[in-house]
């Protein structure tokens, strides 16, 4: 078990910057997902880990051993990280057995920790298959295998599921992040898919412009964000003009609790809300006298995906704002014109 | 190789060899600069020879050997035959890829084979049975019949790939089918014209032994004689130069064409093979008309073999003298081979893994040979070796590195294309999976580009075993080859006597020539499939 550090890390090709000062921690035995839009440098902070390319600037350490930092330089081949490439990289000349026992040592090649490991991911049946013959998934999970073999220190999966298909990736998603799981190897994962990176990472950095802009668990990451484009990425939001008293947001929505380090700073600004904190309520006009809590709307469009559904709903009075999303369960899917009133839950979240 | 220098476990040394991929890995970059340098030598000491008898001997050189006849000699010669080859290769390819042609296999087979005899084969199959065959006409007639594979070849390919429904557009557009084979499948199989062209005026300009029996007199012809018989060494370096000029024009020409215009196709998945045309009331002249071509191009030769070996056989034939032509073939072609091979690993390696433009300009003098004769060479190099280094003159080494330049060009091609294929990525892998730079060479890299390797071996071996020009200058004193045997009886029209040597140098490029076309049907079918 070892802890990743990267400090102050700096790489550019051909005189442009890729990464410029990227800061990572990866605590020991955990799994945090680097999470950023194509581009970003994503696979270029994963190669300077591997060891493929030099810092320029920064170092990298693994379990308090120095990979990189300028003056040392330790080759791939010293490093015990293992690297998962995006496209599997499997030999095409090695049949899969061959390919999971490439890193161990000639004796152990043939020996039974290779049938093990075959065996761990799945795959035991194909051992003598080539490359070719295998499908997508099925190359994934040797090139896992392969890099597990020689108990790396740490583990590098980039894009691992991305060249899957959508029904096939879910299921090895889940399938691998058990198996990780179960060996607590240290482990970065990029990816460029939210989702992805929520559901599987104990820690979620997101890497923008060569920079880490913000790092935390993945409620911390979704509840609050750092800005708003990056709210906007991990997922719909409602963002609200606000006037703030007190520890609390003012908006058309009612009084909203803000979180608590959100307090300070200027009278008015914009906060967030996710359309999962909305809730609807259909307006009954069947003349009970119960005047409804919340804003009124109508519903303008419904988006329905089965397990849950996305409303678009307009207030009924001007100068109440734009378009508010609400996600509701699936049953409670709304025919477009229906009136409804919206009440908002838990905190909002200060951006500006 | 590049960046797998073997290394020591010091972690500095790693990073030396490894760290940069802009560093220069050194293992490549020198054999890299030896490939180069070796194909320039030989250049370098023509101009040398040129040069040191001074312009005005120059003048009076290029007067005397009347320039303007032998210019127009191998000019017209050139334009005729390029121009043969092209129709009747591109017909040959249409009628067996895009028709309803019976036998089509066997068609396709018996159309290449004819690159498997060298063309003084096919000069000596026609002459020896036709001794009133010489002249412009016979020289045309008989490097057409040899060369035409040369565009047949690659259209033949470049046809069978060619997608369907490029063809069904302009239909749908209001073309007919000629209006649309000429404005669109044209278009679209031109590159692959045009160079077979490129090939056949290379080999056509490099040509000696053809016209040598023929008795049509071009510059290589003449660069030959001046110095074989005039003992002429400057007058031969000077029309040399000319001859180069002539071929590094050509590659121009070709190139400048090329540019225009590639054949692209949008979208995914294989393209689509057309219908085959049903040939009515064609079919008998289309029949007739490759059953000429075959027959004229194969069947001559081969017959005229078979005749010459059969009467041949009551002259006694020293059994031993063919067995010893045929070891020391065997062993300069492979020596040669390899020492090609050697050479292209380092170059694809640059050009691939390290491509800047320095390393581009190694790779295009790689390239370069195929515009430098082997007479020019073989020139270059026996200037050099009287100059400088007396031991090396007619010396077995002279003739593997001749030889080794001559063919680099198709070592490069073998291995090149096997380096594009095997990713620097899997190299990282290794890498990242324990192993030295040195086993990541010989566990990854080598297994992968085996292949390649074994192509350029085989190409440069076979290559080497038919040729003739080269050879006869530079073979070792009292040492003979098939092709030097074959060409000193041809010379004393002891054709039955010769026609051994051929049928072995025949069967040798035969092999490769049947492959090549195989390999050919074979892709064609995997790609239909897929």
């Amino acid at each position: 078990m070892s802890r990743l550090s990267v400090l102050d890390l700096w790489k550019g090709y051909a005189g442009a910057p890729v990464l410029e000062g990227v800061d990572l921690e990866v605590p020991a035995g955990s799994l945090t997902a680097v999470l950023g839009l194509s581009g970003c440098g994503k696979t270029t902070l994963l190669r300077v880990i591997a060891g493929f390319e030099r810092a320029e600037r920064g170092s990298v350490s693994l379990g308090g051993r120095t990979l990189d930092d300028g003056r040392i330089y330790l080759a791939p081949e010293q490093r015990s990280v293992g690297y998962v490439p995006q496209e599997g990289a499997l030999f095409p000349h090695l049949s899969v057995r061959e390919n999971v026992g490439f890193g161990l040592p000639r004796r152990e090649r043939r020996g039974e920790q290779v049938t093990a490991l075959l065996e761990m991911v799945g795959i035991a049946p194909l051992a003598r298959r080539l490359p070719h013959e295998l499908s997508g998934g099925e190359q994934q999970r040797v090139a896992l295998a392969r890099a597990l073999a020689r108990r790396p220190q740490a583990l590098l999966l980039d894009e691992p599921f991305s060249s899957l298909d959508a029904s096939l990736r879910s299921h090895v998603r889940e399938e691998v992040h058990a198996l990780l799981r179960a060996q607590g190897v240290t482990t970065v994962l990029v990816t460029h898919d939210q989702e992805e990176a929520l559901s599987l990472a104990d820690t979620v950095a997101v890497l923008r412009e060569g920079r880490i802009i913000q790092r935390g668990e993945p409620a911390e990451l979704y509840e609050q964000p750092a800005d708003e484009r990056l709210a906007r990425f991990l997922g719909a939001v409602n963002v609200l003009d606000a006037r703030f008293e007190r520890g609390t947001a003012l908006t058309t929505l009612g009084t909203l609790q803000l979180h608590d380090d959100q307090a300070a700073g200027e009278a008015a600004g914009v906060v967030m809300v996710r359309p999962e904190q909305l809730d609807v309520r259909v307006c009954d006009n069947g003349g009970r006298d119960e005047r409804p809590a919340g804003l009124e709307g109508r519903v303008e469009e419904c988006r329905y995906y089965g397990h849950d559904a996305l409303l678009q709903i307009r207030p009924e009075q001007a100068g109440d704002g734009e378009l508010l999303l609400a996600r509701v369960h699936g049953e409670q899917a709304l025919a477009v014109g229906t009136r409804v009133t919206v009440a908002a839950h838990g905190r909002a979240t200060r951006l500006r | 190789m590049s960046t797998l220098a073997p290394s020591t476990p010091i972690a500095g040394r790693f990073t030396r060899a490894w760290s940069g991929r802009r560093r220069w890995p050194l293992v490549s970059v020198a054999g890299g600069v030896i490939a180069a340098a070796l194909v320039l030598l030989p250049l370098w000491f023509l101009v040398v020879e040129a040069q040191q008898s001074g312009w005005s001997e120059v003048r009076h050189l290029l007067e005397r050997h009347s320039v303007a006849v032998l210019l127009w000699n191998t000019i017209r010669l050139t334009l005729a035959c390029t121009a043969l080859c092209a129709v009747l290769g591109v017909a040959a390819a249409w009628c067996v890829e895009r028709t309803a042609l019976p036998a089509r296999r066997l068609w396709a087979v018996a159309l290449v084979l004819p690159l498997g005899v060298p063309d003084f084969v096919v000069g000596f199959g026609w002459v020896s049975i036709d001794p009133a065959l010489h002249g412009y006409l016979a020289a045309v007639m008989i490097m057409t019949l040899a060369l035409y594979p040369l565009v047949y070849l690659p259209v033949a390919s470049s046809l069978a790939n060619l997608d369907a429904g490029l063809e069904e557009a302009a239909r749908s557009l209001g073309l007919g089918p000629w209006r649309a084979f000429w404005r669109v499948t044209l278009r679209q199989i031109w590159p692959a014209v045009l160079g077979g062209c490129l090939l056949v005026t290379l080999a056509l300009l490099a040509e000696y032994g053809a016209f040598e029996i023929v008795q049509y007199r071009t510059f290589t012809v003449e660069i030959f004689t001046e110095f074989k018989l005039g003992f002429d060494t400057v007058a031969a370096c000077v029309l040399s130069l000319v001859l180069v000029a002539l071929s590094i024009a050509a590659l121009a020409g070709e190139l400048s064409l090329t540019g225009r215009g590639r054949s692209a196709r949008s979208g995914p998945g294989a393209p689509r093979r057309a219908p085959r045309v049903a040939l009515g009331r064609f079919l008998l002249p289309v029949l007739a008309g490759l059953g000429a071509l075959s027959g004229l191009a194969l069947g001559v030769p081969m017959g005229s073999l078979v005749y010459w070996m059969a009467r041949g056989s009551s002259t006694t034939l020293p059994s031993a003298s063919i067995l010893s032509a045929a070891g020391h073939t065997a062993l300069y072609s492979a020596c040669a081979a390899v020492l090609s091979t050697a050479l292209a690993v380092p170059v694809s390696a640059l050009a691939i893994r390290h491509r800047n433009r320095v390393t581009v300009l190694i790779e295009r003098l790689a390239y370069l040979p195929m515009a430098l004769p082997g007479l020019v060479i073989a020139l270059g190099l026996v200037s050099f070796s009287v100059r400088y280094a007396f031991s090396l003159y007619q010396s077995a080494l002279e003739l593997i590195v001749a030889y080794a330049i001559l063919f680099l060009p198709l070592a490069v091609v073998g291995v090149r294309s096997a380096m594009g294929q095997a990713s620097p990525r899997l190299e990282e892998m290794g890498r990242s999976l324990g192993a030295r730079p040195a086993a990541v060479w010989r566990r990854v890299t080598l297994p992968l580009i085996a292949p390649g390797l074994g192509a350029a071996f085989a190409l440069v071996f076979i290559s080497a075993a038919t040729e003739l020009t080269a050879t006869l200058l530079l073979h070792p004193t009292g040492v003979n080859t098939l092709a030097t045997q074959f060409w000193a009886y041809t010379s004393e029209f002891s054709y039955g006597a010769a026609a051994p040597y051929a049928a072995l140098m025949v069967a040798i490029s035969a092999v490769p020539a049947y492959l090549l076309s195989r390999r050919m049907s074979t892709l064609g079918r995997a790609e239909r499939s897929s």
